[in-house]
């Protein structure tokens, strides 16, 4: 069973949609630990402020539940900033998974916030696995996990970022793999297959 | 790099896609998730689906046809049409869109920009301004070119950006339809005033006038309706001529 994080954080049709087009079995949009727990695989989605999305997280005690999992997590989008060290959205602390800091793009001479779609380079990186490069993703955001030893897959956007950060049973992408065509669909797979 | 975007637009009533849609392989061109699926099949980066329904139970076969469609695309899509409300906006995003653009009703109540982008996320709102050149200077205009606002483009621009607008959708009524290109100066200017994308919409008739416009234009992005529609020029040869021309664009 696939368990989909069911908090504050925008919508999540767009992610159990594209679960149900690659056939991806049982899906369950759940905040109940015991749901987390038993997941075979957990996806925490994320649109709009990182720092709500934490303080949600935090406040319903899902932040703890999370920390604990052993199986593969993925974070998409705001749901990987959160995993993170730190973020200048709201000046606060992420839950630490991913040693990266979370940064605004400078709107000088790029377009913010950084909306489309973009490579990503990531060698062995393992969500890319069976993709030829140009692998493309689709992006919307304005906040950017900078380069750190969990860096799996990058993308430029004036400067370079992390696309795709993995540390141990967490993976986490900048993109919507759920809304980036069949490329995204392959990277959702790789994921259910880890 | 990001790439410069390729977006058709999709007219839809009562749930049907209009305009004369021709596609053989298609079964049906009048439906909207049918021509949608195909033309991200094609390479298309975003689909745009206006709602040009006049009536409620018109509305209503929309927001069930956005669930479908969410259903369905594994591209990104904007719905728009008649959205006036922050319910509105509210309801699409329910029912799976992934972003809304707001036109007259932002010009008759600009806060509603605050309200949606406070709500859900800058990325979820598109300002469209549809502008014409009068006595030298663009004015922003309603009800499909005819009436003239007393706003300016590049001042209403700048404020629906300062308002949380994510994107700007222009498009010249003064060009739209005569497929004699896009005025390049005016997306230039625009495009230098923003920090938020812009999307070119309106009097593209050749591969040539979407390159210059996402070139010497500065656009991000390129939305055309009847060129796709009609088979003019479909999605795979365009986006081949703008990447032999050195553009970036997503290829498939």
């Amino acid at each position: 069973m696939i368990a989909v994080v069911d908090y504050e954080a925008g919508n999540v049709r767009s992610v159990l949609h594209a679960l149900e087009r690659i056939g991806a079995g049982e899906v369950r949009l759940s905040a109940d630990p015991e749901i987390l727990r038993s997941a075979d695989k957990v996806i925490l989605p994320g649109v709009g402020d990182a720092s709500v999305a934490l303080e949600s997280l935090r406040r319903s005690g899902l932040a703890e539940v999370l920390l604990s999992l052993t199986r593969p997590v993925l974070g998409i989008c705001v749901g990987m900033q959160v995993l993170c060290r730190h973020t200048e959205e709201g000046d606060v602390d992420g839950l630490g998974v991913f040693d990266a800091e979370v940064k605004r793009f400078i709107p000088d001479g790029i377009k913010v916030p950084h909306m489309g779609w973009n490579t990503v380079e990531g060698k062995g990186c393992a969500l890319l696995e069976g993709l030829t490069d140009p692998v493309f993703a689709y992006y919307v955001h304005s906040f950017y996990a900078e380069i750190s030893p969990d860096t799996a897959a990058v993308s430029v956007h004036g400067i370079p970022f992390s696309a795709i950060l993995q540390h141990g049973n967490f993976s986490g992408t900048q993109f919507h793999p759920e809304k980036s065509g069949p490329a995204g669909a392959k990277i959702l797979q790789n994921f259910l297959s880890l | 790099m990001v790439c410069k975007r390729i977006i058709p637009c999709l007219d839809v009533k009562d749930g049907r896609t209009v305009k004369g849609v021709r596609f053989e392989e298609l079964r049906d061109a009048g439906d909207a998730v049918e021509l949608g699926a195909r033309y991200a099949r094609e390479g298309a980066d975003e689909l745009v689906y206006l709602d040009i329904s006049a009536t409620r139970e018109g509305r209503n076969t929309f927001t069930r046809l956005v669930t479908e469609i969410s259903r369905r695309i594994d591209i990104p899509f904007t719905v728009g049409g008649g959205i006036a409300s922050l319910q509105d906006a509210a309801r699409l995003l329910e029912a799976g869109a992934d972003k809304v653009s707001i036109n007259s009703a932002a010009l008759r109540t600009p806060s509603l920009i605050d309200e949606i982008a406070g709500h859900f996320g800058n990325q979820f709102v598109v300002v469209a301004i549809d502008a014409r050149e009068v006595d030298g200077r663009w004015t922003a205009a309603t009800h499909g070119g005819s009436r003239l606002t007393g706003r300016g483009l590049f001042e209403w621009a700048r404020e629906a950006e300062k308002r949380g607008a994510g994107e700007i959708l222009f498009t010249s009524m003064d060009h739209d339809g005569t497929k004699a290109g896009y005025p390049c100066g005016t997306y230039r200017k625009l495009c230098g005033e923003l920090h938020i994308p812009v999307i070119a919409s309106g009097g593209a008739g050749t591969v040539d006038h979407i390159a210059d416009v996402l070139t010497e234009g500065g656009a991000d992005a390129a939305l055309a309706a009847s060129i796709f529609h009609y088979g003019e020029i479909t999605i795979p040869v365009l986006k081949q001529a703008l990447s032999e021309r050195g553009i970036a664009i997503r290829t498939i």
